[in-house]
């Protein structure tokens, strides 16, 4: 293991963590949505953020990069408003990677809350509390286990995320260069050896936070 | 009534030994060769029975695969390290290797593009990303790598180069607008209405890019590989190669 591997390593952590964070909010407002309420258009909602899951990730790469890039609509603005730019950036690494996660966060929560018995958020709303008191003494607390193994799949997802990052971050060393992006440039190089030693970091990475998904998912209390 | 059988069974005996006589010929090639090769591969198999499947790629990507076993019969590599280690390993035919066309490097620029003229203008505050093949694994990179470290620009511009997978995805960067220049073969620029081409490489400045071809050890149709490289310096693929800016060097296989 070099500096650049240990670089590497924690540069896809941070990536991975940050991007986790970054859907949190938005994932659990979204889960108990599609948990609790009934709307129009959830059918379409719930397809929505389920695409990433089964589109190749190239193409989900695609749309970030036609809507992010300095000519898309998004990225236009975000460059000439806020001199912010997107694509080739870390920035870009996060948002594929929070795209490609998302799914995995909000299906899991949803599930979580669906099985919280709702007449306990009702004897709350009874005993006076509101529904955001409710929602963070009662629902969410209930769900917690969904909400921790929701949180690590995404963040497992985020760590081995190849296809969307290297069409908006490109491969730039030690700036936007993942650890699933070096695997294959290492291959691309014929440098197998080294294709290895991070094929094997980025698995017990990979296993680390699924086995812990799956305890704290099927794990009894 | 019988003998009515033996005129269809022949027609199809015919048509099956044609059948196989037809070789499946596979051409790993650099990226920047696609339009042209696409097109002489067309011609080819016009006038003949075999077929022409191309994989291009950067070529050192292709050099790994072959390394790796994979089934090609012809290999053209956009320059001479890549050829030079399959050699090494006895990966080529010998004495089938010939540098039969050359390239110039351009810069191109998205078409709003006002203030580069020159590869120095590359290093002004401004520019703040520059698209290159990756210099590892691509030789338009390499070679672009070469000809700033030649007028001693490297330096100034390393911090900006957002590194592509193969000259084709250089030129697909500079024309999404999102990086402010890149660097591509003449021939690339030519077959993009996207980019602006602001500055070519003059004739004997920069790196000189080669582009050998050879047939691969593991062909398992040597024959039919060697006919398609021979086309390959037919007046018809020279005139293609020309027609889309190549320098057609010497003619592989002619005497």
């Amino acid at each position: 293991m070099t500096g650049d591997d240990w670089q590497l390593m924690s540069f896809s952590a941070r990536m991975a963590a940050a991007s986790t964070l970054l859907i949190l909010p938005p994932g659990v407002a979204l889960a108990w949505l599609l948990a609790r309420k009934n709307w129009r258009g959830k059918v379409v909602v719930e397809t929505f953020v389920a695409l990433p899951l089964v589109l190749p990730p190239v193409v989900t790469g695609l749309v970030l990069l036609k809507f992010f890039g300095r000519r898309g609509p998004v990225g236009h603005w975000l460059h000439d408003q806020l001199g912010l730019e997107i694509i080739f950036t870390w920035r870009a690494v996060v948002l594929a990677l929070a795209v490609m996660s998302f799914p995995l966060l909000v299906r899991t929560l949803r599930a979580a809350i669906e099985e919280v018995n709702p007449s306990l958020e009702q004897m709350a709303r009874t005993l006076g509390a509101g529904p955001w008191r409710v929602f963070f003494t009662i629902t969410l607390p209930l769900a917690k286990r969904g909400l921790f193994a929701g949180t690590l799949l995404a963040f497992a997802r985020a760590l081995g995320e190849f296809g969307a990052t290297i069409m908006v971050a490109g491969n730039i060393p030690g700036r936007t260069t993942t650890l699933a992006v070096s695997i294959y440039q290492s291959v691309e190089l014929g440098e197998d050896s080294h294709a290895l030693l991070l094929a094997g970091l980025s698995a017990s990475l990979a296993f680390a936070a699924l086995l812990a998904a799956g305890l704290l998912q099927g794990g009894k209390r | 009534m019988k003998y009515f059988g033996i005129l269809p069974m022949a027609l199809v005996a015919l048509l099956l030994a044609a059948r196989l006589q037809a070789a499946q010929i596979t051409v790993f090639a650099a990226a920047s060769l696609t339009d042209v090769l696409k097109q002489i591969g067309a011609g080819y198999e016009q006038s003949s029975t075999d077929r022409v499947a191309f994989n291009f790629a950067a070529s050192g990507p292709l050099a790994r695969q072959i390394e790796a076993g994979a089934p090609a019969d012809l290999f053209i590599s956009a320059d001479e390290a890549r050829a030079d280690e399959l050699a090494a390993k006895g990966l080529l035919v010998n004495g089938s290797r010939r540098s039969f066309l050359g390239n110039t490097l351009v810069i191109v620029t998205p078409p709003d593009n006002e203030t580069i003229h020159l590869p120095a203008d590359l290093t002004n505050a401004t520019v703040k990303r520059i698209a290159l093949g990756d210099p590892k694994s691509v030789p338009c990179g390499t070679y672009s790598r070469e000809y700033f470290d030649q007028l001693g620009l490297w330096p100034a511009v390393a911090a900006k180069v957002i590194p592509c997978e193969n000259v084709r995805s250089v030129l697909a960067t500079v024309e999404t607008g999102d990086v402010d220049a890149g660097i591509v073969y003449k021939t690339d620029a030519a077959v993009s209405k996207k980019v602006k081409v602001v500055y070519e490489v003059p004739a004997g400045e920069g790196p000189k890019i080669t582009y050998p071809v050879a047939l691969v050890s593991g062909s398992t149709q040597p024959e039919a590989g060697r006919q398609f490289l021979a086309y390959l310096s037919s007046p018809t693929a020279q005139k293609i190669f020309r027609e889309a800016g190549f320098i057609v060097l010497v003619a592989p296989g002619a005497k």
